[in-house]
């Protein structure tokens, strides 16, 4: 998966309460399986992930995914249409409560990608024993625990055969149990070869799990490479100093 | 068991239902008895007089049920239409539904009717009453739905939203598959209420001459001079409607219930 952002511009407000939290950041970066954005609160990071997502219109720059240029900034239609190549899963899961889990995978595939009830209940039993969750498919998102629907949710991802798939802090509202439970989850997901961009506070599993880590601050890429040179040897002071700070406990 | 546990009890508890339905029954029928009592010490054939009467009863239930259909099915229209140009872009189309939730929320019924039958379909030479009576009924119960309507949407946490634009729904299909069964569920209970509401509103169209339930009562009353053989029926009558309703609502609370 080769990600390439030019020079996008994001700010929310305006006047005097005009906040910039993306500032003509650029990226370049080639990785085989995991992507990790890092960096301390407020630097821009999960606004990056709703861009790459299509769900924030940036004020300018451009994003080329595998050679090829997303529509960020043409009309609702057509940016649809490039969101549903796209899997998010959201720190809060986000499932439809009034459907069960299987439900909440079939019906985005009925829906959006056309396919039929058959097909799509083909699919979506395939990808949840793969998850391990067929035997949880006719409970309501309310039965499951927090890496259940994590689950999931990350089924309702995997079975419109998302091109890429872009996690939001996936742990943040988990409990250390639960949050081990996602975690190992997402490091399955490697072997399935789905390429993964991850936005997370969980540095020792960013360390683990990731090729490549894009260091952000202020609305700007401070520091990007392969994760274990990062991790062992930051260049940037930055970078150094959140790490020593997160890192110290 | 003891004897106490059968007249003390927490308000809310679930476990002893049938203590309560006991005590429902009982009430009701010495409620019942007690009015039939009285009623039978009237002079003999005092019932016979209404008796006589029955279909003008009958006819004026029946158009009270068909004006309360009517009403309950046009009044949602509205309340729809108007909870959508509540959370319209366009502002004058909010400001315009604002206004006529304020307005027609802020007037007694008896005035509305009185206003927009004399005053409005006069004008407008709207001759037919019936007609009249349920788009009169419709506007005032669709003011009170689009409230209601507005809050089952707003429920609706933005988490939701997102999720439904991740995935790639149409802003069709977000209201279709996500939007309206959630609000459904949230608003289901209130919204029988209010068409118990409607039920009980009807009687009010009485005042511009239409011959539903009360009107027929009264017609009865002035033509017998029975006013308890009159009227009792009356109350019956509406009971027989809300009570049903009230009952569905309850157990449609109950079973609609989900965590979300």
């Amino acid at each position: 998966m080769k990600l390439e952002v030019l020079g996008i511009t994001k700010s929310f407000g305006s006047g005097t309460e005009c906040r910039r939290v993306l500032d003509d950041l650029s990226l370049s970066v080639e990785f085989p399986h995991v992507l990790a954005l890092l960096g301390p609160s407020g630097s821009g990071k999960s606004t990056l992930l709703r861009v790459i997502a299509g769900l924030e219109r940036p004020d300018a720059g451009s994003l080329i995914l595998d050679g090829k240029q997303a529509p960020l900034s043409e009309k609702e239609p057509i940016l649809r249409e490039y969101r549903r190549t796209l899997g998010v899963v959201f720190q809060a899961f986000n499932l439809f409560p009034h459907m069960t889990a299987f439900q909440n995978v079939t019906v985005p595939l009925i829906t959006v990608h056309g396919l039929d009830e058959r097909e799509a209940t083909q699919r979506t039993l395939e990808v949840m024993e793969r998850l391990g969750m067929a035997e949880h498919g006719q409970k309501y998102p309310a039965q499951l625990s927090g890496g259940q629907r994590q689950r999931v949710a990350i089924a309702r991802a995997l079975a419109s055969r998302s091109r890429f798939l872009l996690f939001d802090e996936p742990t943040s509202s988990l409990d250390p149990e639960m949050t081990a439970e996602v975690l190992m989850l997402i490091a399955e997901l490697k072997e399935i070869g789905t390429p993964i961009l991850l936005v997370t506070h969980e540095m020792g599993f960013a360390r683990k799990i990731a090729d490549q880590v894009a260091f952000l601050a202020a609305g700007r890429v401070v520091e990007q490479g392969a994760a274990v040179a990062f991790f062992n040897n930051p260049q940037s002071l930055v970078a150094q100093r959140f790490l020593a700070k997160v890192l110290a406990y | 068991m003891n004897l106490l546990s059968l007249l003390i009890d927490q308000p809310g508890r679930k476990a002893a239902v049938w203590i309560r339905v006991v005590w429902m029954l009982l009430l009701a029928t010495l409620l019942c008895v007690g009015v039939m009592s009285w009623a039978a010490g009237f002079s003999r054939g005092s019932w016979e007089s209404v008796w006589k009467y029955r279909d003008v009863f009958w006819k004026g239930w029946a158009l009270t049920i068909v004006i309360s259909v009517l009403s309950l099915l046009l009044s949602t229209l509205i309340g729809i239409i108007v909870a959508l140009a509540r959370r319209s872009r366009i502002v004058p189309l909010r400001s315009a539904a604002l206004l006529y939730i304020d307005v027609v929320r802020g007037m007694p019924l008896l005035v509305l009717i009185l206003f927009l039958y004399y005053v409005v379909a006069n004008g407008m030479g709207l001759q037919d009453r019936l007609v009249a009576g349920i788009l009169i009924l419709s506007l005032f119960g669709g003011a009170y739905l689009a409230e209601m309507i507005r809050a089952g949407i707003e429920s609706i946490p933005a988490s939701q939203l997102e999720s439904a634009r991740a995935i790639g729904f149409t802003p069709w299909q977000t209201y279709r598959i996500v939007i309206v069964p959630q609000a459904l569920r949230q608003i289901l209970p209130p919204l029988t209420g209010q068409f118990a509401s409607l039920i009980k509103d009807s009687s009010l169209l009485s005042i511009i001459a239409i011959g539903e339930f009360t009107l027929a009562a009264q017609q009865v009353n002035s033509a017998t001079y029975r006013t308890l053989e009159s009227y009792l029926p009356l109350t019956l009558g509406y009971l027989a409607l809300t009570l049903p309703i009230s009952l569905l609502s309850k157990f449609l609370e109950q079973r609609l219930r989900y965590e979300s």
